[in-house]
């Protein structure tokens, strides 16, 4: 099947490939750039497994064609903060148990720091607004929320991406 | 779960996607357009459509397509127009905030952030919440074919079951919103499918309110109740002239389903439809009658 030059710039590295068109953002992601913590969950745009941050905006990758982001920037969750630091999000949701089974959590974790960019100081009813895309199965939400929350006291006090290490 | 193959094309201008629909159309093969892909690819990957070329609109430099502007009496909203920037569009939200309230209960965040104000428009899900929206505006949509631009009344756009008055090489540029006179309050009443966030029915009016107190000016459109979006009109007719308060909108309003040839799906029976769709709309317009007279 014919393939097209695609160009898209991941986590800061611009990624010059050939694609099939019809190769949704999320393949290309996990199968030709093995970034795995995407993850694929209902396929249909429903779950936000598969959330990223395309120029910035947390959108779902298998509802985007790889075509479509040419030129433009993605962030995965491997890109979030330097490799072997944790955003100030995800030591939130480590902290605050803001997962169970991990699953949605990359995606959850995309969506959340998209918010907090916007709104900076979000009350619950925003943050559970905000996250009505990504589905959780195991928290019933309410330890998402207050991940979400803790997030951002930490990040309007100035909380930086931290060693990982330090955490154990 | 990848989408059928198709041949991919982006255009860098309306004109050359109409002459790609003119081309494609004159070999007898399928082709669609791309905006945000929010309704296209689901229905791709489904395998509900596999077109032969997708025609891809969004790096299309044409001005019209994006954006709110405001000239003198008619607001002015270009198709590419992501839900999100409707959502926050300062214009919008202060002279027609019923788009932007619409566009609050689009899906959710990620698909507020790609899918689009006339990709939604052109698709025409029965289920979608704008087509009431544009239905109780009265908006003009405006089409750009080989033969040029032409307009269409909102009223004459949705004509069936994921189909719109749209020839096969028109694209939908833009859509002409006229300012609403003062006194006018606008609401959009959804009850959302709890799984998908679609309209199991939506409701949306915009009344204008007489010095008096009475009914001045009314128009109700009603989303995910037929095959297609339409308008409530026989009761208009019945609200028009009459007072404002709750038993005589409700009384009005039990005609809102009249003229809609109500689905019955698992998502809900046709009787259970016409009781929200009732419901709703007298819910929409009294809180619009607020809103104008606020």
């Amino acid at each position: 099947m014919a393939t097209v030059p695609v160009t898209v710039t991941v986590n800061g590295t611009e990624r010059t490939t050939e694609v099939e068109p019809r190769t949704l953002l999320v393949y290309f992601l996990r199968d030709q750039l093995g970034l795995t913590g995407t993850h694929i969950g209902c396929q249909t745009g429903q779950c936000g497994a598969c959330t990223v941050q395309l120029d910035g905006e947390a959108v779902k990758s298998c509802m985007v064609l790889t075509v479509q982001a040419e030129g433009h920037a993605v962030t995965t969750i491997e890109g979030l903060a330097p490799a072997g630091t944790l955003h100030p999000v995800q030591a939130a949701f480590w902290e605050e148990h803001g997962l169970q089974c991990g699953y949605c959590t990359p995606g959850m974790v995309l969506t959340a720091e998209a918010l907090l960019r916007d709104d900076p100081d979000p009350d619950d009813h925003t943050i559970r607004h905000a996250i009505e895309g990504n589905l959780c199965r195991c928290t019933g939400y309410q330890s998402v929320v207050q991940s979400v929350r803790v997030a951002a006291t930490r990040m309007a006090e100035g909380a930086q991406p931290e060693p990982l290490l330090r955490r154990s | 779960m990848n989408p059928a193959t198709f041949e991919y094309h982006r255009a860098g201008s309306v004109d050359e996607a109409i002459g790609l629909l003119g081309r494609f159309a004159a070999e007898g093969t399928e082709a669609k357009l791309l905006a945000g892909g929010h309704s296209l690819l689901p229905v791709m990957k489904l395998r509900l459509a596999e077109p032969a070329h997708l025609i891809d609109l969004s790096g299309a430099t044409d001005a019209d397509l994006r954006g709110v502007r405001l000239d003198g009496s008619t607001i002015t909203v270009g198709a590419l127009t992501t839900h999100r920037d409707l959502e926050r569009d300062a214009t919008l939200r202060e002279r027609c905030p019923l788009l932007p309230q619409q566009a609050g209960r689009v899906g959710d965040r990620q698909v507020r952030a790609r899918g689009t104000f006339g990709g939604t428009l052109a698709h025409a899900d029965p289920a979608a919440d704008y087509p009431a929206g544009v239905l109780a505006l009265g908006v003009e949509i405006v089409a750009r074919g080989p033969g040029g631009e032409r307009t269409i009344a909102a009223d004459d756009f949705f004509v069936a079951f994921l189909t719109t008055a749209l020839a096969p090489d028109e694209v939908l540029t833009e859509v002409r919103i006229p300012v609403t006179p003062a006194r006018t309050g606008m609401e959009y009443q959804k009850l959302a499918n709890q799984a998908s966030g679609y309209a199991v029915v939506g409701v949306a009016a915009v009344v204008t309110v007489g010095a008096d107190g009475t009914c001045e000016a009314v128009r109700i459109g009603v989303t995910g109740a037929g095959d297609h979006a339409a308008r409530a009109v026989t009761a208009e007719a019945a609200l028009v002239g009459g007072p404002l308060d709750a038993s005589t909108v409700a009384a009005a309003c039990a005609s809102a389903d009249e003229g809609i040839d109500l689905l019955d799906d698992l998502h809900a029976s046709a009787d259970y439809r016409r009781r929200i769709v009732r419901g709703l709309s007298a819910r929409a317009v009294l809180a619009a009658a607020g809103r104008a007279t606020a």
